[in-house]
């Protein structure tokens, strides 16, 4: 499923000595279906490995192969067909607010061409399993934390996607919403998709053991 | 209930990005009104270059001027009189293949033509002026280097200009006038282009976190400016209609008022009312009939092309 080889990062225009590498030569590999925590202090580079894993950018050094294809070399529009089979919780939601929640967790099926009929029974039955049913048609705006944060999840696991990455999902939540988070992105594990989720929240990580990958200073201190 | 729910949807759907709204738009129609009035002008000043161009040569193209000497301007053949020459001549252009109408000018016209130069007085001068006559030739015209030797031999002297300069002339002048309206028009579509692509950019700018949110779901580069371009060219459409629509009166007066121009009837003194205002729209040319439509189209055209262009040329930031 993931597959990182000497994996680096470089913001900017890439020139050596103007930015520093924010990721330094990982090298790791996650199975389809699998599970990894992502854990590091703040500036260790959890999000920007997040980036690349959502082919947010693309690595300025060594290889990645998400689903099997090298993501450096990939050709510009194959992506967007990859990134639809990549589901993405934010911290921060990024709820679209002009829209609906039901248009909010439809648009990524919308995307995917799908028609509008079996698409209106999948996103209501998602909804209902997130608990969202009565604020479909609202704006995300009106709602509380834990239910833009489901929101949030709604549309990323909505396409059912192969890979699903989270950071720091539980950030704006306390601690009963994000147990209920953790069941539900343990449900999509159980399920198949592979997750990764970015936290530095370690009594969560506690509560839920799995294998981890720990970054420090944009290098990794454990995999495992 | 249900109907507004699905009408949010439908609007959702219709504008996933949040355009509608979008502050870059706002102005956008108004300018490209503006635009589109100036491109209607352009057009209607070509077309009507062209026309005046055409009608100027048909005019100048059709006509001859033959100057009989007096027969002492000239080496003369026996028996002479002006008046005898000049009716020679007549007889002759009259019988000559290709030409319509042959009209020897009284005094009272050349007392006329020449008053700008000489003054009220120029009949006293006593001035051995030619015989002048207007000839007026058909669409397939005399062979004129072999009519002027034969008025040469029938009167000596006598002169035939053809006018070809003028035509070369006036043929520059109407190719010039319809260049430059054509340069308006061109420089109008690349100002309406610019302004779309600077409203387009702000936009961009006022919803870069919403196309950034919809890039990471997997929008392809098109979803995303097809979203702008439509919105822009729906924009600049309205835009273009109503610039027609103000530009329209504009256009119709203005042809009204060079119909006599172009006219092969002789100018009324009185300016067009109305009525007649109204009756000049069915006789626009057609020419204009057919293009002036096309501006709203036009103005949408470029109002999509211009925002694919500029969204597209953002997006290649984006990985």
């Amino acid at each position: 499923m993931i597959r990182a080889e000497g994996l680096g990062l470089r913001y900017g225009d890439g020139d050596e000595g103007e930015a520093p590498e924010v990721l330094q030569g990982l090298t790791f590999s996650v199975p389809g279906g699998g599970w990894r925590w992502l854990l590091g202090p703040s500036g260790a580079g959890k999000s920007s490995l997040l980036r690349l894993l959502h082919v947010a950018a693309r690595p300025t050094r060594g290889r990645l192969h998400l689903m099997g294809v090298d993501i450096g070399a990939a050709r510009r529009h194959e992506l967007p067909a990859m990134r639809r089979r990549i589901g993405m919780v934010f911290q921060d939601f990024r709820l679209l607010s002009h829209l609906s929640v039901f248009d909010n967790v439809a648009l990524p099926l919308r995307l995917a061409g799908r028609a509008e009929a079996p698409l209106r029974a999948d996103v209501t039955e998602m909804l209902r399993w997130v608990g969202l049913s009565k604020v479909a048609a609202m704006r995300p705006s009106l709602l509380s934390g834990g239910e833009q944060q489901r929101a949030a999840i709604a549309r990323a696991v909505i396409v059912r996607p192969l890979l699903l990455l989270a950071d720091e999902p539980t950030g704006n939540l306390d601690d009963a919403q994000a147990e209920r988070l953790m069941v539900l992105l343990r449900e999509m594990n159980r399920l198949g998709t592979t997750v990764i989720v970015a936290t530095h929240n370690t009594a969560l990580v506690e509560r839920h053991p799995g294998p981890a990958l720990e970054l420090a200073r944009g290098r990794l201190a454990r995999d495992g | 209930m249900a109907r507004r729910a699905a009408s949010r949807l439908a609007a959702g759907r219709l504008d996933g990005l949040g355009l509608r709204h979008a502050p870059g738009w706002r102005m956008l129609p108004l300018v490209v009104a503006a635009m589109a009035f100036l491109a209607a002008l352009a057009m209607a000043g070509a077309q009507g270059a062209a026309e005046l161009g055409r009608h100027w040569q048909r005019g100048a193209a059709a006509t001859l001027t033959v100057q009989v000497p007096r027969s002492g301007d000239a080496p003369s053949p026996p028996a002479a009189e002006g008046e005898t020459r000049r009716d020679r001549v007549v007889a002759l252009l009259r019988g000559t293949p290709g030409v319509a109408v042959v009209r020897p000018l009284g005094d009272a016209e050349l007392s006329d033509l020449l008053r700008p130069w000489l003054g009220s007085g120029a009949e006293k001068l006593s001035l051995p002026l030619p015989a002048v006559i207007a000839v007026t030739v058909a669409t397939d015209g005399p062979d004129l280097p072999a009519l002027t030797a034969r008025l040469e031999a029938a009167a000596p002297g006598t002169m035939l200009e053809s006018h070809g300069l003028w035509v070369r002339r006036l043929d520059l002048l109407a190719r010039s006038l319809r260049l430059c309206a054509l340069a308006a028009l061109g420089l109008v579509a690349a100002v309406a282009a610019s302004v779309i692509v600077v409203a387009t950019r702000a936009t961009l700018a006022s919803r870069r976190e919403v196309v950034e949110t919809l890039h990471g779901l997997g929008a392809t580069d098109f979803y995303v400016a097809d979203r702008f371009a439509r919105r822009a060219s729906r924009a600049a459409a309205l835009g273009g209609l109503a610039g027609l629509a103000a530009a329209l009166p504009v256009v119709v007066v203005l042809t009204a008022l060079a119909a006599p121009f172009v006219s092969a009837v002789p100018a009324e003194t009185a300016l067009p009312g109305l009525a007649e205002l109204l009756a000049t729209v069915p006789r626009l040319p057609p020419a204009l009939l057919w293009a002036l439509p096309t501006l709203p189209l036009t103005a949408a055209a470029i109002g999509y092309l211009a925002a694919q262009g500029a969204v597209r040329a953002w997006l290649r930031h984006l990985p």
